[in-house]
């Protein structure tokens, strides 16, 4: 990994090496957070953030870091982030903040922070680090903002609040699809984008972890 | 290398210098955006005050809220016996200080509400409720009630306005719960909230609430319109909850006491 070039670790983590298709991690707030496009947004901006900065802070002290405290170390560091992060959010996007409620919070939590700093920042420096974390918080965010595209227009026939297929509630035609509203849709939407990324990506599908053996009929003598 | 960082007076020296800095990088952003937040909550209380009394319109800018609102009255109003109270009574200097949810769970400023009588299912009430008035020439001509109760999943937190009559709605909202999106979620759907304007709480002798959330819609020749809110579709229990949350509020244990006073214009 040490050699790897800026492009390469800015634009891998999108398709080539999703956090969430591929390493599967951070699924909890995929889907809490993706009912609609704006809030998204905001939670996308602040995990970028996050991660991007938890990286280069990482990285800076790398070499000062004891190995038997490298994990309290680096979650300190994501803790302060997160809490400045949503101090921000509080002061300057207040009623996102209060939509996103615990989420920016459990950013803290968030696999792909923590395992980049482990996996790269580590073992980086601080430039192609902080490169790092934004590719991975770009491929978390690309993965969130394609969920939300779905659950928002077709559970609330709306993009961005703005109304798109007006809803029969408000004496429109669409019949919204409760079920994108609730958490388990998000299951669906990311199951089938990880679908059409393997079918795009081939190389992307795992080897079976085992192998059915040839089915044999042995006569009882 | 790694031997010498990874001894104990070293891995202790880097624990401390780490948690110095970054504390200090957590307070300062703290601090100085405290302000900024302090503004964007009240704001936010202030618009869900007026939302509810119907006197929002939507895009209303910062500023023209803190102009509405300020020809509101905060008071503070003895829920048992219907009469005003000073702040000091429940510990506080400033009315809006007062936060009458916290003060439910303090057994000092609050009671027990028995298991049969509680509708709303809040369990423990404040004494004391921290209410907005609004006078127009010496004269009251609407008031603004925090309510709160349990729907399906959550508590319900909102406010109802009357008009000076106390009895007719003005308006209803709730800035607070998590009932089930595209179900109970919508009783912040504002054609649904529109229904309540104009509804009577009290019956003719204007004793016990009676508003009803009603399945099927309210037409025009239904017995009692001017008490019934169409239910909310495919969310019974939450619009049990509304219904149930509204009449204890208006009812004996909730604000029924003071209204009536309002009515004698004894307060």
């Amino acid at each position: 990994m040490a050699d790897a070039t800026a492009k390469q670790v800015l634009f891998e983590p999108i398709f080539s090496n999703n956090p969430i298709a591929l390493q599967i991690l951070g699924i909890c707030s995929a889907l809490a957070v993706t009912t609609s496009m704006n809030v998204t947004l905001v939670m996308c901006a602040a995990v970028i953030a996050v991660t991007a900065f938890s990286n280069l802070a990482v990285s800076l002290v790398r070499t000062q870091i004891p190995g038997s405290i490298r994990i309290i170390v680096q979650m300190t560091i994501i803790a302060s982030l997160v809490i400045v992060v949503d101090q921000v959010l509080k002061a300057y996007a207040y009623e996102i903040s209060k939509q996103l409620s615990v989420f920016v919070g459990l950013i803290i939590t968030n696999c792909i922070v923590m395992g980049r700093a482990e996996g790269f920042a580590m073992k980086n420096g601080p430039w192609l680090s902080f490169l790092d974390g934004i590719g991975n918080g770009m491929g978390y965010s690309v993965l969130l903002i394609f969920v939300a595209f779905f659950r928002e227009l077709l559970g609330a026939g709306s993009l961005f609040g703005f109304s798109i297929m007006p809803v029969v509630n408000e004496g429109g035609w669409y019949i919204p699809n409760g079920l994108l509203l609730l958490p388990p849709s998000a299951f669906f939407i990311i199951g089938l984008a990880i679908w059409g990324l393997r079918t795009w990506k081939p190389e992307q599908v795992e080897e079976n972890d085992y192998k059915l053996s040839r089915h044999t009929v042995k006569e009882a003598f | 290398m790694a031997k010498v960082k990874d001894t104990v007076p070293r891995t202790l020296m880097v624990a401390l210098v780490l948690s110095i800095a970054f504390s200090v990088v957590v307070s300062t952003a703290a601090v100085l955006l405290r302000p900024a937040q302090v503004k964007n909550q009240n704001l936010d209380i202030r618009s869900n005050i007026l939302a509810a009394a119907g006197m929002l319109e939507p895009g209303t800018g910062a500023e023209e809220i803190e102009e509405i609102f300020s020809r509101f009255e905060v008071r503070l109003l003895d829920l048992d016996t219907g009469e005003y109270v000073e702040p000091s009574a429940v510990g506080v200097k400033d009315p809006m200080k007062y936060d009458m949810y916290k003060a439910a769970s303090n057994p000092e400023l609050s009671t027990d509400i028995p298991a049969a009588e509680d509708k709303a299912g809040i369990k423990r009430r404040p004494n004391v409720a921290k209410i907005f008035t609004l006078s127009e020439n010496g004269e009251l001509v609407r008031v603004v009630l925090p309510v709160h109760g349990y729907g399906l999943w959550s508590t319900l937190y909102g406010f109802i306005s009357l008009k000076g009559d106390a009895n007719t709605i003005e308006g209803l909202g709730f800035y607070d719960h998590a009932e089930t999106p595209g179900l109970g979620g919508e009783v912040d759907n504002p054609r649904w909230k529109k229904q309540w304007v104009g509804k009577e709480v009290y019956g003719e002798n204007l004793e016990e609430p009676q508003i009803q959330l009603v399945k099927g819609g309210v037409g025009a020749n239904v017995a009692d319109k001017e008490h019934k809110v169409d239910a909310l579709s495919g969310a019974t229990l939450t619009s049990r909850g509304v219904q149930q949350l509204v009449n204890y509020w208006m009812g004996d244990r909730g604000y029924e006491t003071y209204l009536k006073k309002l009515r004698q214009g004894e307060v």
